[in-house]
């Protein structure tokens, strides 16, 4: 394979457009009746890369999923898997396994049984198979539980069984439907590396539907957001976070403070945004295409925001406000900031002493600022 | 004090309700089958181990007070009958036979129909389960006469097969073993069908997926997934077919003829012809038995592997 560049190396085949997208989605639709699941979808994936589709339920992305999988007929358009075109390819035809949210394992088979399955549908010989099954659990660490069923297992040795499951034919492009979804918080985060060497190790191309940002943050080489049966936005991760280009990407991934304003003046290489909102004007320290009088609408993370009870210097960039309620979450604290015209502002402070005397308490008047660059301009 | 004392008799009154109620929901079928099964049954082991006599009721008493003595007298003989006489054994082979093979039938024609059912949209499923259970509401007996109706020589098939030419004598149909399995299959289906719907419906549509997923075309999925995985109901409604069938009595005697030889048959002719009380009871007690064995052999078998499961 003449691959230029692997991407566990730092390659971006979707900046460098230097070898064809392994799987080419193009106007894909799909509709249940009246509804549209999934509405006019473009997309390109490229090898080896370990792709989030990200959206709130009933975004239409385990739809998406299960017509690359062949179990939902598109309506309209087309599914292109290393050049093939799978139109008439029935799900048992094609070269993608997945992995089921429901993990899907058969409860009459011991785990050993499950994983074999797929070997055994393709003839591969007993003692073979056997030998591959091995390998296999070895992988994923579940060698000892050969002989159970599934349902002596844990919630998540199920998961590990599943993935093995559907790893076992080393399939070109492996479909992970919430792959997390059923574990506690501290087995999610393990088992989020783990997903990612076992990715890196053995070079096959991931597609994972989830609704949970942070797992799409940790896990992926690129996310596609999806509202409404389309896709909003597809970029890598802190291009998704830092970068949203419209209001509903910035509140779906993190958390965001949104102030919406009309242009007060606008140059080359700077706009001001007057907000009624947040009774302020803000300085924009770089040029925005829009017009005078423009409506838009400032986002900016609670991280970037600084609290002072001094009032800072300079005419733009900063907001009047009580403090309203403080959540305390041991590594940071979460500040919510009550403005005169009654929005709520989220204010993050990471706690970096043990004990600060001079904390900020409930009801202290202070003043939330930015740096001119921390925030983004958005149009819709 | 007073409240304290309020809220622990209360209490103490609702749990005596609590057990009260618990033994009287548990009691009532208990009961019911003590009066109506248990009763029942070892009066007709009493009679099984007694003697015939033409007397009222026909049959000797197993208790006797004799010169101070009390006697008890068990005629082992019925028993020693059914093995010497080859009428019995032949019977109950036939009926396991027929049992045997109405039981695979119906199964082999069930399990397509319960499957389409539990595949079905909802509404469609509604309207089919009614077709399936809508013959309860005729007379039992009635269908059996309309069957007679349908076989018989100048009956609905023949007079049909006969116009059209297809052929120019009527088949004989009627009094045959043929006629019997017809009766009993078409009785007992639903019998077969709803144990294996309610099983097919719970079947978890991302089983079959997750194996078409891993390779598998639609008959592998069904013969390496589905099967296996309804098996609980094939046995719920074998067994619901297979046990009544084998003491059946009216089919056999409607649609069947003079060598249709079936231990229902044998056990009426045992007791309303012969007036052989004792040895009627004895049929029927081997019958039981015959019956029950392989049951509690198969759910100990079950419970076994149940048991080294989990």
């Amino acid at each position: 394979m003449d691959t230029p560049q692997k991407i566990a190396n730092g390659a971006k085949p979707w900046i460098e457009q230097a070898e064809t997208p392994f799987i080419r989605i193009s106007n894909l639709t799909k509709k249940f009746g009246e509804f549209t699941a999934v509405d006019n979808i473009t997309l390109d994936i490229y090898r080896e890369e370990l792709f989030c589709l990200l959206g709130g339920s009933g975004c239409g992305k385990s739809t998406l999923l299960r017509m690359l999988a062949g179990f939902e007929n598109p309506t309209s358009g087309r599914v292109e898997i290393d050049g093939q075109d799978m139109a008439n390819v029935p799900a048992y035809a094609r070269p993608t396994n997945m992995m089921f949210q429901s993990y899907a394992l058969f409860p009459h088979m011991t785990v050993e049984k499950n994983v074999a399955y797929g070997l055994m549908r393709d003839g591969v010989s007993k003692s073979d198979a056997a030998d591959q099954v091995a390998d296999m659990l070895n992988l994923v660490q579940l060698s000892e539980f050969a002989k159970r069923k599934p349902e002596q297992l844990s919630g998540g040795q199920r998961q590990r069984v599943a993935l093995a499951r559907s790893l076992i034919k080393k399939p070109k492009l492996l479909l992970l439907d919430e792959p997390l979804g059923a574990l506690d918080k501290k087995l999610r985060e393990e088992t989020q590396f783990e997903l990612i060497n076992i990715q890196e190790s053995l070079g096959v191309t991931f597609i994972v539907v989830t609704h949970d940002q942070e797992e799409a943050m940790t896990l992926s080489t690129r996310i596609g957001v999806m509202d409404q049966g389309e896709i909003v936005q597809v970029g890598e991760p802190h291009e998704v976070y830092e970068f949203p280009q419209t209001r509903f990407v910035a509140d779906f991934i993190g958390s965001v403070n949104i102030f919406e304003g009309r242009v007060s003046a606008d140059a080359t290489d700077y706009v001001r945004i007057h907000s009624q909102e947040g009774d302020c004007d803000i300085h924009v320290s770089h040029g925005v295409s829009c017009t005078e009088n423009q409506k838009l609408w400032f986002a900016i993370r609670p991280e970037k925001l600084t609290i002072s009870r001094e009032k800072p210097r300079g005419k733009f960039n900063f907001v009047k406000g009580v403090i309203d309620e403080i959540a305390y979450q041991g590594n940071l604290s979460v500040y919510r900031i009550k403005l005169a015209s009654g929005k709520i502002v989220r204010v993050t402070k990471s706690n970096r002493a043990r004990h600060d005397g001079d904390a900020f308490s409930w009801d202290d008047n202070v003043y939330v600022s930015w740096d001119e660059a921390a925030g983004v301009v958005l149009a819709q | 004090m007073s409240k304290t004392n309020g809220i622990s008799i209360g209490r103490r009154i609702f749990n005596r309700i609590g057990t009260y109620g618990r033994s009287l929901v548990i009691g009532v079928p208990l009961w019911w089958l003590i009066i109506f099964f248990l009763i029942p049954f070892a009066v007709v082991f009493k009679i099984s181990f007694a003697e015939s006599l033409i007397a009222r009721p026909p049959y000797s008493k197993l208790l006797e007070w004799k010169d101070g003595l009390m006697v008890l007298k068990l005629h082992l003989s019925n028993y020693g009958y059914l093995i010497d006489d080859d009428l019995y054994i032949l019977a109950y082979w036939s009926s396991i036979k027929v049992a045997f093979f109405s039981t695979l039938i119906a199964l082999l024609i069930a399990y397509p129909m319960a499957y389409y059912i539990a595949r079905t949209t909802e509404r469609r499923r509604g309207v089919l389960l009614m077709l399936i259970i809508l013959p309860f509401w005729t007379s039992f007996l009635l269908r059996v006469y309309a069957w007679i109706g349908i076989l018989k020589t100048n009956g609905i098939i023949n007079n049909v097969l006969m116009s059209l030419g297809i052929t120019s004598e009527p088949i004989v149909m009627m009094q045959t073993n043929f006629a019997v399995y017809v009766g009993i299959v078409y009785t007992y289906l639903p019998f077969m069908i709803l144990p294996l719907f309610t099983n097919l419906v719970k079947l978890d549509n991302s089983l079959l997926e997750a194996s078409a997923d891993l390779g598998a075309s639609p008959i592998t999925t069904f013969f390496k997934v589905t099967l296996p995985l309804s098996m609980p109901g094939m046995i719920a409604g074998s067994m619901l077919v297979f046990i009544p069938v084998v003491g059946e009595f009216v089919i056999p005697a409607l649609l069947g003829g003079p060598d249709t030889l079936m231990i229902g048959k044998v056990l009426w002719n045992e007791f309303f012809s012969n007036r052989d009380w004792p040895v009627a009871s004895a049929v029927a007690i081997v019958m039981l038995v015959l019956l029950i064995v392989p049951i509690v052999l198969m759910r100990n078998a079950q419970q076994a592997s149940a048991g080294a499961s989990s």
